[in-house]
């Protein structure tokens, strides 16, 4: 438990000394907020058009529930900044312990695998965090000033798919780092595994073949629309946690196998 | 303390260590010299538990590296070649970090930290950034960081290496007064050091061991006999065949004389002194001896003597078993 503590401590440390975590923060807020702004101002404008719309033809409008809207768009274009943001965070976790040489250190440490990798995770978690909460202060608003209010529930279903789709690809990122001891390499890969992910159910055929279920299944992104609209589904939840361990457990494989090393 | 059993180390087809067996016992500081490229390295992140060796087992303070790695890394210090640092941290919280994984105490770390960075000349600088500091002063936080949570054998790769002349002596004395407590293996490739800082060693070539002694010893015995420079007034026309009626002497050569003194060069074998024979052998014949001293063969010579012998029989059998494949 203290190594863990002591991993994740030096970790953080590691990160909020880099420049890195300071860019990606603050692209990733410029961003947020830049998007929450141009969502808002669409469906208000959607909004107002039905108004109108409905006006001319005396009927009163088909309900829209407009700040799920919203919510919903936000979480979308949450997802996409993350699958751009998160290869910066996790390329240097081992590769960078590898280049410099550090690893020696950790691997001749009475330290398990198990505390180095959960202790990484943790913090990269934690970064996560860092970024996830303060667009809390978006929601706030919205929650405050919309009439009618969005239901909280919808929200903070919103903020656990971000969550734990945030989690999958750290995971990913910390194992493709564990593969190569150099950086910008760890990032490209990561980059491109997450892109496969995003996109593989397009490559699904249309039937219901044992294949095309599969390739679906795997799609990170399927498994995401529902929390962006407020249904927490279990199975989702699963699939990000299995998708987390299967990550860290491959990372495991990674240093067991030694090869890279010497 | 330490001890090798065969181990061999393959990174894909190259063997960088084959069949290293040897045993250091505690207290003792054991020297590792090698060439570059010879493989200490690799011998020493077997027993430091970095990677398991592809064959053969290591046993360090007690417990089999393979199998109970934890146990031995806790009792081990391990300072790698290029210093393991965090280079954005501190000097201290780089130590502090390092004495938490390795299992201080909470309460001792405080102590330990002030007492490594006084051995190691690093008092002043515990605020500073890693980056900050010079290679020498890098060497010394990678010495402190072996030493900071009193491990009972070291294992050192080229520990004075990057540090100036008056550095480097503090870290020879350092590591000498570490002696008996601790188990010390160290490398390098620079030969006096090794004669003044280890009790034995270990000359390694090729990833296989060539020998395996005290340095004194080597100089001595493996040196293969001693070179005997005499000075001497008087005729010395027979003295060559006087000289060689003693056994052990293998040749005379008499230099050009020099302000009416004579030099003479008398080279013997094996290990036997005789320098009481050749004296007496010079009297006895009426002359007049005014110096008598012994050369002995240095560690460097020594060194290239081995290694290149090495060499040279492995080049012949290279080419007998590529005869044999031709035929
Ligand atoms: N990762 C690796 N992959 C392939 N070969 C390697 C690797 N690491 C070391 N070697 C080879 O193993 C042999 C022994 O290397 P090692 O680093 O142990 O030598 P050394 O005695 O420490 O040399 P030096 O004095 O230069 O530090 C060398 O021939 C080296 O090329
Ligand atoms: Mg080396």
């Amino acid at each position: 438990m203290r190594n863990y503590l002591a991993i994740v401590t030096k970790e953080l440390r590691t990160l909020f000394v880099s420049p890195i975590a300071y860019v990606v923060l603050a692209v990733f807020f410029a961003i947020t907020g830049y998007f929450f702004y141009i969502i808002l101002g669409n469906v208000i404008e959607f909004v107002m058009q039905r108004a109108f719309q409905s006006q001319q033809f005396g009927a009163a409008p088909p309900p829209f529930d407009a700040p799920a809207a919203v919510i919903r768009g936000f979480f979308g274009v949450l997802s996409t900044i993350l699958l751009f943001l998160i290869p910066m965070i996790t390329m240097g976790i081992f590769a960078e312990e590898k280049k410099r040489g550090t690893i020696e250190l950790l691997f001749t440490s009475p330290l398990t695998h198990l505390q180095l990798i959960l202790g990484k995770f943790t913090a990269l978690i934690l970064f996560l965090l860092v970024m996830l909460v303060p667009t809390i202060v978006n929601s706030i608003l919205l929650y405050l000033l919309s009439e009618p209010a969005p239901r909280l529930v919808t929200m903070l279903v919103g903020y656990l798919g971000a969550f734990l789709l945030g989690g999958a690809l750290l995971a990913v990122g910390v194992f493709i780092s564990s593969l190569t001891e150099n950086q910008i390499v760890a990032a490209v890969l990561t980059f491109g595994t997450f892109l496969i992910l995003w996109v593989i159910d397009a490559t699904a055929g249309t039937g219901s073949t044992i294949t095309n279920e599969t390739i679906r299944y795997l799609s990170i992104l399927n498994h995401y629309e529902d929390f962006t609209k407020g249904v927490l589904d279990s199975q989702h939840v699963i699939f990000y946690l299995s998708f987390i361990f299967l990550g860290l457990f491959l990372t495991s494989v990674s240093l067991d196998s030694g090869k890279w090393r010497g | 303390m330490i001890q090798a059993e065969h181990l061999t180390k393959r990174y894909g087809f190259t063997t960088a260590i084959q069949d290293v067996s040897f045993e250091v016992r505690k207290g003792e500081i054991l020297g590792f010299l090698g060439p570059n490229g010879a493989g200490k390295t690799t011998t020493m992140r077997i027993l430091a538990g970095f990677f398991p060796a592809t064959e053969g087992r290591a046993i360090v303070a007690g417990f089999d590296v393979f199998e109970k790695p934890l146990e031995v890394k806790k009792r081990v210090g391990y300072m790698p070649e290029h210093p393991p640092l965090y280079e954005e941290m501190s000097v201290d919280a780089y130590l502090r970090f390092v004495a938490t994984i390795k299992g201080v105490d909470r309460d001792k770390i405080d102590s330990r930290l002030s007492d490594v960075k006084a051995r190691c000349g690093l008092a002043e600088e515990g605020s500073r950034l890693i980056k900050h500091l010079s290679k020498g002063y890098k060497q010394r936080v990678g010495l402190a960081q072996a030493l900071i949570h009193e491990p009972e054998v070291l294992i050192l790769d080229e520990p004075t290496i990057g540090l100036d002349p008056k550095q480097i002596i503090e870290v020879r004395e350092l590591i000498r007064g570490l002696a008996g407590d601790h188990t010390v293996i160290l490398s390098t490739h620079i030969l006096p050091e090794v004669s003044m800082t280890c009790e034995r060693v270990i000359i390694i070539n090729n990833g296989k061991i060539v020998v395996m002694d005290t340095p004194e010893n080597l100089t001595s015995q493996l040196g293969g006999g001693e070179r005997i420079e005499l000075d001497i007034v008087g005729p010395v026309d027979n003295l060559s065949a006087l000289l060689r009626e003693i056994p052990q002497v293998k040749n005379v050569s008499l230099g050009e004389p020099q302000n009416a003194r004579q030099p003479v060069l008398v080279e013997t074998e094996g290990s036997a002194d005789v320098r009481h024979l050749i004296a007496r052998k010079v009297i006895e014949s009426g002359l007049d001896l005014y110096r008598l001293s012994t050369q002995t063969m240095t560690l460097e010579e020594i060194f290239v003597k081995l290694t290149t012998e090495e060499e040279t029989q492995e080049e012949e059998t290279e080419e007998e078993t590529q005869e044999e494949e031709t035929e």
